[in-house]
Formats: structure tokens, C-alpha cells, sequence
């Protein structure tokens, strides 16, 4: 077995610090799938082309394959898995579900990251705002409109 | 087999959730929270990793492959080389086409990307330094790229290993219909179109890419396959005959699947490299490849070049069509088309329309490029024929000054002519083209799109009206007629009612996003009046799944969908004479209602399933075996055709010559629907999956035989900014051969709506000359003739 070298960083990650010894070249990705065992974020492309790997660093949307772990010391970071509420499925979720905007599904945490991102900046976007926010992240199943439809639907549902 | 829903109102209460019903997909909730299992999540302990080296060269002898730099790389266990592969007779394996391709080469390799060896280590990291450490000395040979030139008597032959007759790169002649027909039709017609059209190479490029763990246990001698593939059971039975490991010692296993769209049909190298390498060091081997590994080396679909002559009378009647093609299959034909069709369904091409005299010919061709010939989110070759015969129609209305709607209108195919029989062989189940075409004429608003038209054509504005009715053909079988390497093309689901009235039902068939857990789940609640939360669908484990095909060419609602009603009325059949017993009835006086038996005459003495189901359990008569389950294995009398009519409008920029999608109305026709949520889902999916294709994907080759496509910053995937506001419709017309009227609806838009967008364009465009442009239509192909033709900003 060989050994690296590791660094020592800390994260919070969904709300809970966590404090871990992680290898230089491993990326956020690798650290969050691996180390944390959070399979939600997806790994597709590795060169930031899909969004697959979507999550949220500091408020801002990050391809995790193009962030290394050692750059993310110190964050917050939210991922799939930090969205639901107590337990129960966010708005953005619900709708996405009402909606029926997961096919395949692979894609859709990305998605969902990038949609969560977005209404956190702009709670009130039009649509062509929602395709421009999304823009980063591919879904070839192709429910593009039905996903759309679930980001506005919650913004619509969260002035009421 | 009688029985045929024609109601489109649901008959079940929502709670039921039978046929109908927009039910929330039942695979979503794990799916939004991050919890889907696809193989990247699933890690076994002690699992080694597999990397693959691949080649820089289209063409090219190895000279010799140095791992010992690899071998030294910490963590890298073992290097696998063609000729450690040739000792154990593995080297090269069958394709589905029944052709064959290299696992891993000897002594050449015949395409770039192709795998020349692989690594095996501890980690995915120390993987990849082993495969940057391996040195392979490699001769370049000729490239052949283009499978015309591949034809000509000079060109390298480039399978050499196939029989003494066959040196030469044309794989195979395929002909269908009548030649002297369609010839003397043609010579009678007023007038003959014909067109070169090239329907390019494209990759279904799904966001998942391929991958597997192959586990051996050298104690149990048993073979676990975890894997991304659309038909389980076919793969196990490939893997049998290959490996000669007895059937009952390997398992097949799926996880969820992160898009398939035929990609993940065929068996991949790097699959029997992970069962190789797991064999030699009795861990699990885990293999999962990058995005361009997958652009690069996995199966392509289309690359046909197909001429059409089509005959018509001067007041346009159709009147024949004779169709030539050539079909670059790469170097290997890893198409996954029933054995008897190595073009797949492509003499579908007469299309929608009644023409008289048809006759098709396709030439399949080797070439310097990865293997394949699989679809592309359509059913075997159907989107080339349709594509070819709209716009051939389309050529046709405008040559001869008719409108191109009126023109299709006067040669559809009329409801009074089905079941159809076809100039090239096929029964078209049923249909009502005129009303489809109608339909989405009335909704895009289509005679006051012409005016509009007409005045900005006047002002020197470019806009075009586009339409498409097309015709599918899916559902293989039936078994007589369809096979893939031998194994007939049926498929299967078993139920099994618990005592307490849920069940469990497990199918033949693959989902990889279509919903299958959600569908399946609702013709049982119609069958049986089971709630459809009661039921769990489970596919993709072969020690437990009834054998099927798996899933593709939109086949598992028209296959494995009749499985399940059939195996349900199995089940309601015994029910009968369960009820009877518990009722103390003859089984004769009973009738069927809404998931109970009663009396006829006296519908308060009933039983419901759920008691039934507790009663063969409990309290079944004696001599009546115990349970109540149902296997069927349903092999369709026909196919079956959905079709549609699709009008798009386009609007071009003649600064930049890019062409903006401004209404796409998709009117679709798939016979009864089970769930109109999952379906318009479908729909949506397939219509981008056809702008692709359209406008922005084509994987091109240089001289050398470079791919031009590797990434996703090349090959151009659409997103949502891309994306139009499809405008969907549906007429409804069952087919009478299905069970449940149904006809499948997967890839009915990626087969229809490419060549309503290139006719839009065509139609912006014929007034300055252009007859025809090949897909995609890029900017830069638009700008290029508006330049030719003196069109200026």
C-alpha cells in the first residue's frame, strides 16, 4: 500500500463541522463521495463540462471535480443530502417531485444545487433567468422544462 | 387477449392509481435526496480498480507494449495485455451483431481511443498513473475514414481475420422490397427526386457513463457482474458462452441507471477486462469510464448516407421510392439489431405514406472508427428512414409548388387502410395520420403561419415552417421473426400477491429512467384493483427476474407491459375460483369489478383481492395449489406503430446564420397511455434529444481518424438555455394487438422531430435555391450559404 502525505482540513458540511486528514490531489468531490460517503453529488465529466458534481461552497455553486479538498478548507458546504428539512423534502424537492422533472436522475442533485443556489441569490426569477442558472448542468433525459417548472413553481409557493 | 381499452378516462380511483393516472413517479424520492444507487456508489470491500490505456492511433501496429514503468507505480498490481488475453482464448468476443471486436488487441489497433491494455490497482489514482506509465510502440498504418473510399478496390483491407470470401470492408448486402417495382414505377413517374442525405454520427452520451464490478469468488466459483446494462439477461447468457463459467454461476446485477438510450446495449471491453481481472486476482474489479472514454470508444449510432429517388405524379401522388445507403459501421458491426436486420427497421422508410413500390438497399462498411451501430434513443435504424423520407416528401411538396402539408395529407396512408401492409413487409397495427397532422396544423395556427411567412419573406426576413409525420416501429418481437444472436426477442414478469394483498412483481425489462417502477406498478393496480403503492417493481437481478431482453427500441411497455397485464389476469383467473370458494358461488356466476369478485346480480356478497389474496394463503379449497402468482412470457403478435405529426417554426439570423426554434407543436399518437405525466416526460426528453441531433451533435473525424467530438465542450449536449418550449398534444389510437392498447413512446419524438427542424430551415431557405441541408445545421453551415447565395445582414 502506498503512502501519502495528507493535510489536515475542516468542513462544514451540511450543517455538521467535520475535521479530516485528506490526500493533496484528492478533489472536494473525492472527499465528500469517499471520505464522507455523501453519494448524492454525482461524478460524470471530471473537467466541469456536466454539473453533475454540483454543490454549494460558501453560498456559491462549485463543480466539486474541479475543487481540490485542501482549497475547500474552512468552508461550509452544502450538498443533496443537506437540502431536506428535518427530514422532510424541501420546497425545491417537492416540486421537483410534483413536477415529475427527475427521469434517469443522475443528473438531478446537480440540478437541484444549481436551482437551490439560484433561488437563494434571486427568490423571484423569470424563466429565461432559471435557464440561464441551470445552464451548467446537462440532463439528457432531457426534462428541462419540467425542471424549470419546479424552480418557479417553488418561487412562486414561497411568496405565499 | 380480448380485452381492449378504448376509455381514456381512468377506471380506478386516484388511490388505485391504475391506467391513466399522472402518479407520481415512485423511484423520485430517492432520486431528489441524493439516495439513487448507480455503480459509482456502490463500493464492495477489498475492490481493486481497473484503468484502460487507449490509443492515440486510428491505425496502427503495436510493436511492443513496455509495462515494466507501470508495474512499478505504487498501488498498480497487474498490467493486462492483448496477449495475456490470447492465452486464455479472450481476446476477442462476439458482438450483438454477430460479428466480432477486440477485447484487447495483439498486433493492431484499428481505431483511436481503442483499449490496448489495462491496469489494475488499489486505487482509481494509482489506476491512472499505471496507464500514463505504460509505453506502447506503436507503426502507424493507412487511416480509412471514409467508408466510400473504403469501398474502392485499393483500400486496405481492414478485417483480415474474417473468411477467405470476405476480404473485404464491406460487411454485408441487405435488400428489401420489390426492385423491378420501384424501378418501373420510378421510370413511370412525371417527376423523381433525389437527394444524398447523411444522417451523421452521433453518441447518446449519457450523463452516466458505462461501468461495472465484477466480482468472482473463487470459493462459491460464482461470478457477480454489478453493471450498466439495458438487458441483464442477454449479457449473462453472452458471458456464459464466452467465459464457459456455467449460467447458474453468474449473476447480473443492475443498480439504478443513469440514461441508456442504447449505449448501454452492447458489452464493452472494459466490462470483460473488470470479469478478467477479477477472475485472475478473486477481488472485486471496479471499471468505470470517463466522459471521453465514453464519447470516444463506446457504440455510435447512425453514420448512414443514404440516396433516395422518390416518384411522384405532377399533382404530386407518391408513387415509388428506391433508397440506397451506406453504413459506416466502424470496424467492427456492434449494432444491436435483431440477426435477420442488419440495417434494423430502416425499409420503414416508405414512412407514413401509401406508396406503391419501394426498395431498399444498405451496404454495411468498415472504416478506421470505434464499432457500433447502435440507436440513439430510437428503435433499430427508424430514425434514418424517417428522417430520409420527410425530407424527401418535403423536397418533393416544394418542387412541385404544393403545400407540404397538403401533400402529405393527399398520400397518407387513410384509418380505413390498417392494418397496412407496407411495399417493404410490415403490418402497420393502426392509425389516423390525417388527424394527427390536423391537429397540430389547428394548434401552431399553420395557414396564418404562411401569411406571416409570405409578408416577412416579402421584407427579406428568413422564417420557416417545418413538419414531420412520422411513423415508428417498435416493440420487438414478435419472436418468430426477432432474435438477437438467437435469443428471441419476448419478455417476462412474475407476480406474487403476499397474504395480506401487496405484491411484488419483477420483469425482463431494464428501466434506466423510463419509470418502469411507477408503470408496471399501475397495469397491475388496473389489472387487479391493487393499489399501485402496494406494488413493488423490481428488474435488473438475474437470479431473481424472469428472462426478457431487456430494454430498448421503445419494447418494455409493448413486451414486458403485455407481460404483466397477462401475468394480472393469470392471477385474476384463479382469484375467480378463490372467490368462489370463499362465496360458496359457481365460478361461473361471479363477475369482476374494480378489484373484487361478486355475485352477478347480488353485489353486496363479493370478495376483494386483498381477501382473496389472504385466502390462498389461509383458506384455499382443497386441491388447489396454495398462492396466488403468475408468470408470463409474452411474445407480441406484431409491432407496433406510434406516430405523430410535428410542426416547428424557425426564424433565422442572417448575420450569424443561427437557426432559433420559435414553436414546436409535437401531436403524438402512442395508443393508450398509462401515465400521461411519465409520457409527456418522455416526450419532452425525446424532442431535445431530436433538436440535438438537429442542430448542435455530430461526432466528426480528421484524416487521421482523430475524433473531433471527445468532450462536452465539442460535442454539444443541449441545456436548458437551448432548449424550446415544446408545445405537446396527443391523438389517441390503440393498437388492437396489445393488451392494454398501448404502444410505447420512449423515442418517438428523437425519431420524428429532427427532420421537422430541417425542414423548417429548408423551408426559410428554398426560395434562394437551397434544396437540402444535412444535420446538424450549425450557424456556421447557414452562414455559409446565406454568403453563397449573397444573403447579407
Amino acid at each position: 500500500m502506498n503512502e501519502i502525505e495528507t493535510i489536515a482540513i475542516e468542513l462544514t458540511v451540511n450543517g455538521r463541522r467535520r475535521a479530516l486528514k485528506v490526500a493533496p490531489h484528492h478533489t472536494l468531490l473525492d472527499v465528500l463521495r469517499d471520505d464522507l460517503e455523501l453519494t448524492g453529488t454525482k461524478e460524470c465529466c471530471l473537467v466541469g463540462e456536466c454539473g453533475a458534481c454540483t454543490v454549494i461552497v460558501d453560498g456559491r455553486t462549485v463543480d466539486s471535480c474541479l475543487m481540490l479538498a485542501v482549497e475547500a478548507d474552512g468552508a461550509a458546504v452544502t450538498t443533496v443530502e443537506g437540502l431536506a428539512i428535518d427530514g422532510r423534502l424541501s420546497p425545491l424537492q417537492a416540486a421537483f417531485l410534483d413536477k415529475g422533472a427527475a427521469q434517469c436522475g443522475f443528473c438531478i442533485p446537480g440540478q437541484l444545487m444549481s436551482a437551490h443556489a439560484l433561488l437563494a441569490l434571486n427568490p423571484h426569477p423569470t424563466l429565461a433567468e432559471v435557464q440561464e442558472g441551470l445552464a451548467g448542468n446537462l440532463c439528457r433525459c432531457a426534462g428541462y422544462q419540467q425542471i424549470s417548472e419546479a424552480v418557479l413553481a417553488t418561487a412562486e409557493g414561497a411568496d405565499r | 387477449m380480448s380485452e381492449t381499452y378504448h376509455a381514456q378516462a381512468p377506471t380506478t380511483t386516484p388511490e388505485v392509481g391504475g391506467m391513466g393516472h399522472a402518479l407520481k413517479r415512485r423511484e423520485d424520492p430517492r432520486f431528489i435526496r441524493g439516495k439513487g444507487e448507480y455503480i459509482e456508489d456502490v463500493m464492495l470491500p477489498g475492490m481493486l480498480w481497473l484503468d484502460i490505456v487507449r490509443s492515440p492511433y486510428a491505425h496502427a501496429t503495436i510493436r511492443g507494449i513496455d509495462a515494466s514503468e507501470a508495474l512499478k507505480v505504487p498501488g498498480v498490481l497487474a498490467v493486462i495485455t492483448g496477449r495475456d488475453l490470447e492465452a486464455a482464448g479472450l481476446h476477442w468476443m462476439p458482438t450483438l451483431a454477430g460479428d466480432r471486436q477486440m477485447v484487447l488487441p495483439t498486433d493492431t489497433v484499428m481505431y483511436q481511443a481503442q483499449e490496448v491494455a489495462a491496469i489494475v490497482a488499489d486505487s482509481r489514482y494509482a489506476a491512472a498513473d499505471g496507464v500514463a506509465a505504460v509505453l506502447v510502440d506503436y507503426e502507424p498504418l493507412p487511416v480509412v475514414v471514409d467508408p466510400f473510399k473504403a469501398l474502392e478496390p485499393d483500400a486496405p483491407v481492414l478485417r483480415p481475420d474474417r473468411g477467405p470470401d470476405k476480404q473485404t470492408n464491406r460487411i454485408w448486402h441487405w435488400e428489401s422490397g420489390d426492385k423491378a417495382a420501384a424501378d418501373t414505377a420510378l421510370a413511370g413517374s412525371d417527376v423523381v427526386i433525389s437527394e444524398d442525405i447523411y444522417i451523421p454520427r452521433i453518441h447518446v452520451a449519457s450523463i452516466e457513463t458505462c461501468g461495472c464490478i465484477a466480482d468472482w469468488d473463487p470459493v462459491r466459483e460464482h461470478l457477480t457482474v454489478h453493471m450498466t446494462t439495458q438487458a441483464p439477461h442477454a449479457i449473462r447468457t453472452v458471458f456464459s458462452l464466452v467465459s464457459k463459467i456455467p449460467e447458474h454461476k453468474i449473476r447480473i446485477k443492475t443498480h439504478d441507471i443513469g440514461g441508456g438510450f442504447g449505449g448501454k446495449v452492447p458489452v464493452y471491453p472494459g466490462y470483460v477486462l473488470a470479469v478478467v481481472a477479477s477472475l485472475t486476482t478473486g477481488k472485486p474489479v471496479k471499471w468505470i469510464e470517463d466522459r471521453s472514454e465514453n464519447l470516444q470508444a463506446d457504440s455510435f449510432a447512425r453514420d448512414y448516407h443514404v440516396h433516395c429517388d422518390l416518384g411522384t405524379t405532377k399533382d404530386g401522388r407518391l408513387t415509388g421510392l428506391r433508397v440506397r445507403t451506406i453504413a459506416d459501421h466502424g470496424y467492427s458491426d456492434a449494432a444491436a439489431d435483431p440477426s435477420k436486420f442488419p440495417a434494423g427497421l430502416f425499409n420503414v422508410i416508405t414512412g407514413s405514406y401509401d406508396l406503391p413500390a419501394a426498395f431498399v438497399e444498405v451496404d454495411g462498411v468498415y472504416t478506421n472508427k470505434p464499432p457500433g451501430g447502435v440507436a440513439y434513443r430510437c428503435s433499430f435504424r427508424v430514425t434514418e428512414a424517417v428522417h430520409s423520407i420527410e425530407r424527401m416528401v418535403d423536397i418533393a411538396a416544394h418542387q412541385l409548388g404544393i403545400d407540404p402539408a397538403e401533400l402529405r395529407m393527399k398520400n397518407f396512408i387513410q384509418p380505413d387502410q390498417f392494418p397496412y401492409h407496407s411495399a417493404t413487409g410490415w403490418e402497420y397495427d393502426s392509425g389516423n395520420y390525417p388527424a394527427a397532422l390536423r391537429k397540430a396544423m389547428e394548434i401552431i395556427g399553420y395557414d396564418e403561419l404562411r401569411r406571416e411567412q409570405a409578408e416577412k419573406r416579402a421584407r427579406g426576413e428568413l422564417m420557416g415552417i417545418g413538419i414531420s409525420s412520422f411513423t415508428e416501429i417498435v416493440g420487438a418481437g414478435p419472436s418468430h421473426t426477432f432474435d438477437i444472436l438467437g435469443i428471441k426477442m419476448f419478455d417476462s414478469c412474475e407476480i406474487r400477491i403476499h397474504p395480506t394483498g401487496s405484491a411484488i412483481a419483477r420483469l425482463g425489462v431494464q428501466s434506466q429512467g423510463q419509470g418502469h417502477e411507477t408503470t408496471f406498478a399501475q397495469i397491475i393496480a388496473e389489472e387487479l384493483g391493487i393499489p399501485a403503492t402496494d406494488i413493488t417493481i423490481e428488474e435488473g437481478d438475474t437470479d431473481t427476474a424472469p428472462y426478457g431482453l431487456g430494454t430498448y427500441a421503445s419494447r418494455s411497455t409493448p413486451t414486458a407491459g403485455a407481460a404483466t397485464a397477462i401475468a394480472a389476469r393469470k392471477i385474476r383467473d384463479k382469484a375467480r375460483l378463490l372467490a368462489a370458494h370463499l362465496l360458496e358461488a359457481n365460478p361461473d356466476d361471479l363477475e369482476w369489478t374494480n378489484g373484487k369478485w361478486s355475485v352477478k346480480g347480488s353485489p353486496d356478497r363479493f370478495k376483494t383481492i386483498q381477501e382473496i389474496a389472504f385466502a390462498a394463503y389461509t383458506n384455499h379449497p382443497q386441491g388447489m395449489e396454495a398462492g396466488l402468482e403468475a408468470v408470463d412470457y409474452y411474445d407480441p403478435p406484431n409491432l407496433t406503430f406510434p406516430f405523430g405529426s410535428y410542426i416547428c417554426v424557425v426564424d433565422i439570423d442572417k448575420g450569424t446564420g443561427q437557426v432559433k426554434v420559435r414553436r414546436f407543436v409535437a401531436v403524438d399518437d402512442c395508443g393508450n397511455i398509462i401515465n400521461p405525466m411519465i409520457v409527456d416526460g418522455q416526450i419532452h426528453g425525446g424532442l431535445t434529444m431530436g433538436l440535438a441531433p438537429a442542430l448542435y451533435e455530430a461526432i466528426t473525424y480528421d484524416e487521421q481518424g482523430n475524433n473531433q467530438a471527445g468532450t462536452f465542450l465539442d460535442y454539444l449536449v443541449p441545456t436548458a438555455m437551448e432548449t424550446p418550449a415544446w408545445e405537446t398534444d396527443k391523438t389517441i389510437t390503440p393498437s388492437p394487438h396489445h393488451p392494454l392498447g398501448a404502444k410505447g413512446v420512449g423515442e418517438s419524438a428523437t425519431v420524428g422531430a429532427p427532420p421537422a427542424i430541417a425542414n423548417a430551415v429548408v423551408d426559410a431557405l428554398w426560395h434562394l435555391g437551397v434544396r437540402h441541408i444535412d444535420i446538424p445545421i450549425t450557424p456556421q453551415k447557414v452562414w455559409a450559404i446565406l454568403r453563397e447565395k449573397g444573403v447579407t445582414a
